[in-house]
């Protein structure tokens, strides 16, 4: 066992911190490190300084665009993007729909679809909760029905993150009612210009606006949009479960939430002295940090691939990794006592300037970031996950 | 012992609940909430017509309440609706004037015809009340009061100084007179950030520390009964939801995972209520027993909320992060209960120092 980065490693390290230094801008990494809203310019901007440097899409291939870095490369690249508090890249067409193409795509579609993610061209959106199905997925109603060279798809999806800004949706969609519910699902491609399409924002419990609802009246798609075949969307669906596990920790970002976390209580005080140097407050920061340490050499023993835990490995990161997140995301607006309460407005942290600039909008984070347990798989469907492989049943 | 309220607390609980459940819904809630001026000024009036503000005073000092068990009656009503007024800046400016005599103010407040509050916090003090630094000179004050409960919309501020005497004074500003920057907060209602330069002041006590310690606990006793109604709420919100909402072909209440922490906030809710009652009852014991106990209940009440809230988001879904599903207010109210007047972490520092522990083996 060597725990060590080998020279390759550290090297490599050090090539993408320097990338970092000089493209991205202080505007940009001001704005990630202070919590508030990324617009679509922002996220286009970063995709793009990226993309120019081919490390957009890491995970694919290389012939598509991607890389041919190992786990522990792309474990380095996350951790320093984090670290200088780069915008998180949007997942959707980077990490959900590429893979898909890149596995069950025809020719056609990888080779007019891809080039088209990586330039910004397109936006995608991921369609596949509805209000009536969430954690029970293949419960889903929106029916895709067969007319000539065409699907007629009616139906609505919800919770569709950044929708708002995308121009395009791939959905699960039901195109039988036979059989086992799992088996009647298709996964489509959908411009989201197409006639019939309306999308409406769903405001957040923090007052953010990022998912949005999606009705579907009579949407005509064609056929050829369909990615692998009829009724085998289930499996597409799985496949990306299994899929990009090295983020799915998030080990880079709460560690630079964590560091942020320190700064912080170092400059807030509690009767007169530094939060840092109260012993109460610095136990509970020293137990997440444990957590998080351990947390990190979990994602790389399951990264290097010994560990014998196997399908079930992703939802451990995933629950572990999350509750982490959300223990720092709790000290990090407690840190503030009074001074958390007010609503994050342009004036309250502009002109008012009540908590430090960075920090003003930690109560805000908190509140939304009580999302990551909920959504990609709740972490009790993920319990129920790693029930079923340790039982058995 | 006896845990009934008396007939008059039942009745002014009631009619505060009723008036509540019809004029001010969450919808109406968090309408008035997160804009200027972040409550509805006609409801305010109606409250105080309905004596609300009457029951927070005692009898010798020109109310009909003012007891520990008044407080938490008001208030548990008043969290069971998440109401947005400003009763918790009028409550503790209360207990101020009563301590000082000031008759006049207390009949034009227990009338509605004027808002106060007390400004205490400043943006470097977190809590602590020697750290203030604001101070008097002349008949003038001069620093900053941050987050002030109910500073957007009160006639008059009272502001804890440092008297030219270097005690912890008391001082009354007319609102007209300072810099008041009003805004909502992050689970709605109004505060204010008030700056004094040089500000007219009217000084009630050059030495008001006992009367600011007294009105600072009576505003978390009334802060740890607004929690207890406000979980009430959405735990009952979270079963309807349990029960009603069906994945996998049966209403999510019937998984036995849910089930259990439904139950287990539950019992931290039953222990809410307990230590509140407990806290009440000590509100006009002396001053160490009296400030143990109400640490003990607002720290209880911090980590119960936020289970309480935390849970009930989750177990909602998606639905639960919404803005439009009156829980998530519910949920954001519990959590910043946690923020004001003293934290988790506050409340444990106070009982660890006032406990027994400390001393000889
Ligand atoms: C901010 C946000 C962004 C999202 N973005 C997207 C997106 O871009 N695209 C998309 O398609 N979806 C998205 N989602 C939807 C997300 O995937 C769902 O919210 C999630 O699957 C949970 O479904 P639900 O909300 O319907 O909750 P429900 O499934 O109704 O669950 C309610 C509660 O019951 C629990 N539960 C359910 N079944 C069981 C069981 N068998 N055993 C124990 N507990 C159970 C759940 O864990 C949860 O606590 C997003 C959600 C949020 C909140």
């Amino acid at each position: 066992m060597d725990l060590n980065f080998t020279p390759e490693e550290e090297a490599f390290r050090h090539e993408v911190r320097d990338f970092l230094r000089h493209n991205l801008s202080e505007e940009l990494a001001t704005k990630v490190r202070n919590g508030r809203d990324l617009n679509k310019t922002d996220l286009e901007t970063w995709h793009a300084t990226l993309n120019s440097r081919g490390w957009l899409a890491p995970g694919w291939p290389v012939e598509h665009g991607g890389t041919d870095w190992d786990s522990v490369r792309m474990h380095i690249f996350e951790e320093e993007c984090a670290r200088a508090n780069a915008p998180r890249t949007v997942p959707f067409g980077l990490s959900m729909l590429g893979p898909v193409l890149i596995k069950f795509g025809t020719e056609e579609q990888k080779a007019t679809i891809l080039p088209r993610i990586l330039s910004g061209e397109d936006w995608w959106c991921q369609g596949y909760s509805e209000p009536g199905a969430g954690s029970d997925l293949a419960s889903l109603k929106t029916r895709a029905i067969r007319d000539g060279d065409d699907y007629i798809i009616n139906g609505q999806k919800t919770w569709t993150t950044l929708g708002q800004f995308a121009n395009k949706i791939f959905c699960l969609v039901r195109t039988s009612t036979e059989g086992k519910r799992q088996e009647g699902i298709s996964f489509i491609l959908v411009d989201l210009d197409t006639p019939g399409i309306e999308m409406r924002p769903i405001k957040l419990i923090e007052g953010g606006f990022e998912v949005n609802e999606v009705f579907f009246t009579d949407v005509r798609v064609p056929v050829a949009n369909m990615v692998g075949e009829e009724n085998m969307g289930w499996t597409i669906a799985k496949y990306l479960l299994g899929h990009e596990r090295t983020n799915i920790a998030g080990v880079g970002a709460s560690s630079e939430a964590l560091s942020q976390l320190k700064s912080l209580a170092r400059k807030v005080k509690r009767k007169g002295k530094p939060l840092a140097q109260d012993p109460i407050f610095a136990a509970k920061i020293a137990e997440v940090e444990i957590d998080l340490e351990a947390m990190r050499m979990t994602n790389l023993r399951m990264l290097s691939g010994v560990a014998d835990a196997q399908g079930s490995v992703s939802s451990m990161l995933k629950i572990k990794g999350t509750v982490i997140r959300q223990a720092i995301n709790d000290l990090a607006r407690r840190a503030l006592g009074a001074t958390a309460a007010p609503f994050p407005s342009e004036d309250v942290i502009g002109n008012y300037a009540i908590a430090p600039a960075e920090a003003a909008s930690n109560a805000a984070n908190y509140f939304n970031n009580r999302k990551l347990s909920i959504f990609g798989g709740s972490n009790e469907i993920q319990r129920n996950i790693i029930a079923k492989e340790t039982f058995g049943a | 012992m006896d845990f009934t309220p008396t007939e008059d607390r039942r009745m002014i609980g009631d009619s505060l609940r009723r008036y509540l459940a019809e004029q001010y819904p969450i919808e109406h809630r968090n309408k008035v909430a997160y804009d200027d001026p972040f409550h509805d000024p006609a409801k305010w009036a109606e409250l105080a017509e309905l004596g609300i503000l009457g029951a927070l005073v005692s009898e010798d000092d020109g109310g009909f309440g003012g007891a520990g068990f008044d407080i938490t009656t008001v208030f548990e009503e008043m969290g069971r609706a998440i109401c947005a007024e400003p009763m918790l800046g009028n409550l503790m400016a209360l207990r101020l004037y009563a301590a000082h005599g000031e008759a006049g103010r207390i009949e034009t407040i227990i009338a509605g015809a004027e808002k106060a509050t007390f400004g205490f916090d400043e943006s470097d003090t977190y809590g602590d009340l020697d750290s203030i630094t604001t101070s008097a000179s002349g008949d003038t004050l001069t620093g900053r009061k941050t987050v002030v409960y109910g500073g957007h919309c009160a006639d008059h501020i009272l502001v804890a100084a440092k008297s030219t005497a270097g005690k912890l004074g008391l001082y009354e500003v007319a609102a007209a007179d300072a810099e008041i920057l009003p805004y909502a907060m992050i689970d709605g209602a109004g505060a204010a950030e008030v700056i004094l330069d040089k500000t007219k002041s009217r000084c009630l006590s050059e030495d008001a520390r006992d009367a600011i310690e007294l009105a600072l606990d009576a505003g978390r006793v009334a802060l740890c009964a607004e929690a207890v109604g406000a979980m009430d709420v959405l735990k009952v919100m979270t079963k309807d939801y349990l029960m009603q909402r069906q994945q996998f072909g049966r209403p999510i209440a019937l998984f036995q995972a849910l089930q259990h922490r439904l139950v287990d906030f539950s019992i931290e809710i039953e222990q809410a209520r307990s230590i509140t009652i407990y806290a009440a009852s000590k509100l006009d014991a002396d001053p160490k027993a009296r400030a143990l106990a109400v640490a003990q209940a607002k720290n209880l009440i911090g980590r119960a909320g936020k289970l309480v809230a935390e849970e009930a988001v989750q177990m909602h879904g998606g639905i639960g992060m919404t803005w439009e599903y009156s829980g998530s207010h519910y949920a954001k109210r519990l959590i910043m209960i946690d923020h004001q007047l003293g934290d988790t972490e506050d409340q444990l520092r106070t009982a660890m120092a006032l406990s027994d522990l400390a001393g000889a083996a």
